[in-house]
């Protein structure tokens, strides 16, 4: 199964001058693996990575924004799959991090993981695109395609975690962070 | 002389003083019929349709790191629903996001606190608890407090609730 800083490092490789919202571990090792200034980890409270990936897109149509979303952090925000799709931004992409657990407060498995279906509920709430990927040679291979794609596209991407990070939430919500991110936005064309 | 209520016309216009154009919503009975169904249909604002209030907490809060000014509109039974976001997105981490919230059930000129209804008595308290700034709009004379709210939440890049006292026609 694909590791999750095998899943970054291709991100970063790919990645231009997109925006990346991350939640919990992928946010903390996306700032790790893939230092930019157009990181965006300030979210704030659990399940709330979608709804700010969807202002920023709103706000700044020019600019493709991708959210790492994790399955415990979706769950309860579950309603912003409506809302996006919805919206219809066509510069988001949604990719949610599936590893079928609260990683970050225990590792205790999310409720019914084994029926579950992520990209069934993003096709009903009316994403324009869903897909699911599990191995690192096919998120190498579709990426281009996803961040081309005209959204909002859902892309469930099974994983597991790879190796440890150090964990440091008070950067990951530091407002100064998210003062200097504002600027790095502002001065992005 | 007898105050001539809230007019609706009056309030969206001091919103567009105050360069709000994003509108995130969840309905409220409130305002639903003179505001939000006249917002969703005036070219100067772009209304999002939330499906829970929390999302529209960090919808403003992207929107802000994107350069816009918005308004976050629900009742105040959604506000209850979201101090979690209101704590974690607007307080500690100091967006401005401005919400505008309708007290469903408000005795006219009866302070919120003494309603008789709990939910509306603990509301201001609540809010005073999380050092969220408030302000009452519920006579005429109220709205001339809602564009310098707004400035000043984004100024100091602190949140901000408007209370909805009565409906606006």
């Amino acid at each position: 199964m694909m590791k999750r800083d095998d899943f970054l490092t291709v991100l970063a490789r790919h990645r231009k001058d997109e925006v990346v919202v991350a939640v919990y571990s992928a946010a903390q090792e996306l700032i790790q693996i893939a230092p930019h200034p157009l990181n965006y980890t300030f979210t704030g409270a659990m399940g709330q990575g979608s709804s700010h990936a969807l202002g920023l897109a709103l706000g700044r149509p020019d600019k493709r924004v991708i959210v790492l979303d994790g399955d415990g952090s979706l769950l309860m925000n579950l309603g912003s799959l409506v809302t996006i799709a919805h919206a219809a931004p066509g510069n988001l992409l949604h990719c949610l991090c599936r590893n079928g657990s609260y990683e970050t407060n225990g590792a205790v498995p999310i409720p019914n993981r084994d029926k579950l279906s992520f990209t069934a509920l993003a096709a009903a709430a009316g994403y324009r695109q869903v897909h699911a990927v599990s191995a690192l040679d096919e998120w190498d291979r579709r990426l281009p395609e996803f961040i081309r794609a005209q959204g909002p596209v859902f892309v469930d991407i099974e994983m597991e975690r790879g190796a440890s990070y150090p964990e440091d939430f008070e950067r990951l919500y530091d407002p100064a962070c998210r003062d200097a991110f504002r600027q790095a936005l502002k001065d992005s064309t | 002389m007898p105050d001539e209520g809230l007019s609706a016309a009056q309030i969206i216009a001091a919103l567009k003083q105050a360069d709000i154009r994003f509108v995130v919503a969840l309905p409220d009975r409130t305002t639903s019929e003179h505001l939000l169904k006249p917002m969703l249909n005036d070219p100067d604002f772009q209304v999002v349709q939330v499906c829970k209030e929390d999302e529209g907490l960090s919808i403003c809060a992207g929107l802000y790191s994107a350069g816009h000014r918005s308004l976050m509109m629900m009742q105040y039974t959604g506000l209850l629903d979201s101090i979690n976001a209101l704590r974690g997105v607007a307080k500690e981490g100091r967006n401005p996001v401005c919400m505008l919230v309708g007290l469903l059930g408000k005795e006219p000129g009866v302070p919120p606190k003494q309603s008789a209804r709990y939910g509306l008595r603990i509301v201001e308290p609540v809010l005073d608890a999380m050092d969220v700034p408030h302000h009452l709009v519920e006579q005429g004379a109220d709205i001339g407090r809602i564009q310098p709210a707004i400035d000043k939440a984004y100024a100091e890049s602190a949140p901000v609730v408007l209370l909805i006292g009565a409906s606006p026609r």
